[in-house]
């Protein structure tokens, strides 16, 4: 397990207060200047030496993500970091803990990346629903400014930083970077084609990188304690670091906690949430990491691992790690026909695939639920689904096919007794 | 989803002003030199907040939403044509297009919420208000609706009435915080179970040290 000395996020739980007299207290804005005059490239090495990877679902190298920026404007315009804080995906609620309690480390972490990727300006793009912890992030980013932190010559590295938070107005899609990009140019919130990808052509047509909230405010503990440090957490060097992991649905202590990459499910489940709610043997099966990640069967979850790999070799992925536990009393099909609705109600209805093909799906799986269908049925939805996946500009569409994929995989058994129990019962 | 929205029903008011220029430049003054279009989203908000403000004034009272004078008066502030402002307000499930209730409460019924139990939430608020979901109570207090996921699974289940959060929520908890709502209170927001944040209930299992030193 890992110990508290090795957490990064040691007020994840809002015991103290977030301001910045506390945050200086647990260590954040400690010798800043010292970091940003090691340089840009000393820096993005440290990044890639610690193996960190993209929080917000994708797993992508954060170092590298950082080294596609160019090196100096040749045609004037200038460079952006754009965070992604329009945490929406069902089951997550990590970076949340980091807007309300943690702001510092956020607003540090942007200074130090900005500076690391040639930019002056950064944007938070929260989510509108997070009024409160908007409010945090407000007040923390003025204090910043007030310390000298922020603005000319931040934390006096004679380098500018700028930051501003824009409030989202409850569009999921707009966690998908480029849906993102639109939402902040003041456009509805749809995703666009890449290329050209952001590092070239991303807010205001100007060069720019998306990083999770987690991602970025884990940057600062990462440089001071060093590559190393971070990189000797974890499985191998493919899943390094810590991981801040939300434990939700049907188990005695839903929490959020931070724990190494790689700790297995069952032992996070027991350790941190109190179990699975009426034993391990009660477990019917779990979502590990979000709503768009296939659901993984108890079988499966005896020894899945939970990192990157861990989860890719159970057949699933780590997603935002968000565990949705449920327990033997689940509606397993209802439970998926659940998010089959939210995809629809989220499909921002640029690509027909998605659009017409979550709808049909939300359709077929309300028959699912009743049993009111055929046996054939259940071979044309996966097939639906399959066109729906891999047609379309984002991954909505892939993330609104993954779990109804899974479901007929896992529980096939389950939907033909129900569509059998119902012709019974009707005749 | 798309939000149908009749801009010419008989509630639009005929015009719109921000009572607060400064708080609209402060606003346009975010964002870069000619980007000005990315103010569409705040204002759009600022226009929501002002109606809330006046409607609690009115009788019977309503909350916030946003008439189709604000998003033609924004249109002309930003200098951009009024259907790409229309296009932004319908886009975001978070603008009220029509009137509403003082107190919006959105119940949460994405699947983490369900498994915690949040059919039982939007019974009580159905049978506590007289309405039901998508209604608005005729006193102009409360309007009930369903919304998606809210980032709060592990504090399942939840309502977000206007700005706030409550969470780990029972029946009998939802039923009255809703009482009080109708009497004018406001009930402290955040977890209803009383534990602290996104911690488990039972206690820390981890950062323990931090805990404790917090309560002394």
């Amino acid at each position: 397990m890992l110990e508290d000395k090795d957490r990064i996020f040691t007020n994840l739980y809002g015991w103290e207060s977030y301001d910045l007299p506390a945050a200086r207290a647990r260590g954040d804005w400690d010798g800043t200047a010292a970091i940003l005059a090691r340089g840009r490239d000393a820096i993005i090495e440290e990044v890639k030496a610690s193996g960190l990877r993209g929080r917000g679902g994708a797993g992508f190298p954060t170092g590298m993500k950082w080294s596609f920026m160019p090196k100096e404007s040749k045609d004037g315009r200038p460079s952006y970091l754009v965070i992604n804080a329009d945490e929406s995906e069902p089951g997550t609620c990590k970076d949340r803990d980091i807007l309300r309690f943690e702001p510092h480390k956020l607003i540090e972490g942007a200074l130090i990346a900005g500076f690391a990727m040639g930019a002056h300006a950064a944007y938070i793009y929260i989510r509108g629903e997070f009024y409160n912890e908007a409010s945090n992030v407000v007040k923390a980013i003025r204090q910043a400014y007030e310390a000298g932190l922020l603005g000319k010559n931040a934390c006096g590295s004679g380098w500018d930083f700028d930051i501003v938070l824009h409030r989202g107005a409850g569009a999921y899609i707009c966690g998908e970077e480029t849906a993102l990009l639109n939402s902040l140019e003041g456009k509805k919130g749809e995703p666009r084609n890449k290329p050209p990808f952001p590092a070239a052509a991303g807010l205001y047509s100007c060069p720019t990188t998306i990083n999770n909230v987690e991602t970025i405010a884990s940057v600062p503990t990462i440089v001071r304690r060093g590559g190393a440090w971070f990189a000797g957490i974890g499985r191998n060097d493919k899943n390094t670091g810590t991981k801040l992991f939300c434990i939700s649905g049907h188990v005695s202590q839903p929490c959020n906690v931070e724990e190494a990459m790689g700790i297995p499910l069952r032992e996070l489940i027991e350790k941190h949430a109190g179990g699975v709610r009426g034993g391990w043997d009660n477990l019917l099966a779990v979502i590990p990491g979000g709503s768009s990640t296939p659901v993984l069967p108890k079988a499966a979850c005896e020894t899945a691992l939970m990192d990157f790999d861990g989860l890719r070799e159970a057949g699933s992925s780590l997603g935002t790690a968000a565990v949705i536990v449920m327990d033997k009393s689940t509606d397993i099909i209802y439970a998926i026909a659940r998010l089959s609705f939210f995809y629809m109600h989220e499909s921002c209805g640029q690509c027909t695939p998605c659009r017409e093909g979550t709808g049909w799906v939300w359709r077929i799986m309300q028959r699912m639920v009743k049993g009111n269908a055929t046996v054939e049925e259940i071979d044309m939805l996966y097939e639906i689904t399959k066109e729906i996946e891999g047609h379309t500009i984002c991954a909505h569409g892939d993330a609104s096919a993954w779990p109804v994929q899974a479901l007929i995989r896992h529980f096939r058994p389950e939907m033909e007794k129900r569509i059998l129990d119902y012709r019974k019962q009707a005749a | 989803m798309k939000k149908h929205v009749d801009l010419n029903a008989s509630y639009q008011p005929a015009s719109f002003g921000f009572r607060d220029p400064s708080a609209v430049s402060e606003i346009i003054g975010r964002y870069p030199p000619g980007r000005q279009r990315s103010a569409v989203m705040p204002l759009l908000d600022l226009a929501q907040r002002q109606v809330a403000a006046d409607g609690l004034k009115a009788t019977p009272p309503y909350g916030g939403w946003i008439p189709r004078a604000a998003m033609d008066e924004i249109a002309r502030i930003l200098d951009m044509p009024p259907i790409r402002v229309y296009e932004v307000a319908t886009f975001y499930s978070m603008y009220n297009l029509a009137p509403v209730g003082v107190n919006l409460v959105q119940v949460c019924t994405t699947t983490p919420c369900w498994l915690c139990g949040s059919d039982k939430i939007v019974k009580t608020c159905q049978d506590k208000l007289g309405i039901g979901v998508g209604e608005t109570t005729p006193d102009g207090k409360f309007t009930l609706v369903e919304v998606e996921c809210m980032g709060a699974c592990v504090n399942a289940p939840m309502v977000q009435i206007n700005d706030d959060y409550y969470e780990d929520l029972t029946p009998e908890g939802t039923g009255g915080l809703i009482e009080s709502l109708a009497q004018g209170k406001k009930p402290p927001s955040g977890s209803q179970s009383g534990r602290k944040g996104s911690m488990a209930l039972s206690g820390p299992t981890s950062l323990a040290a931090q805990a404790r030193s917090s309560m002394k």
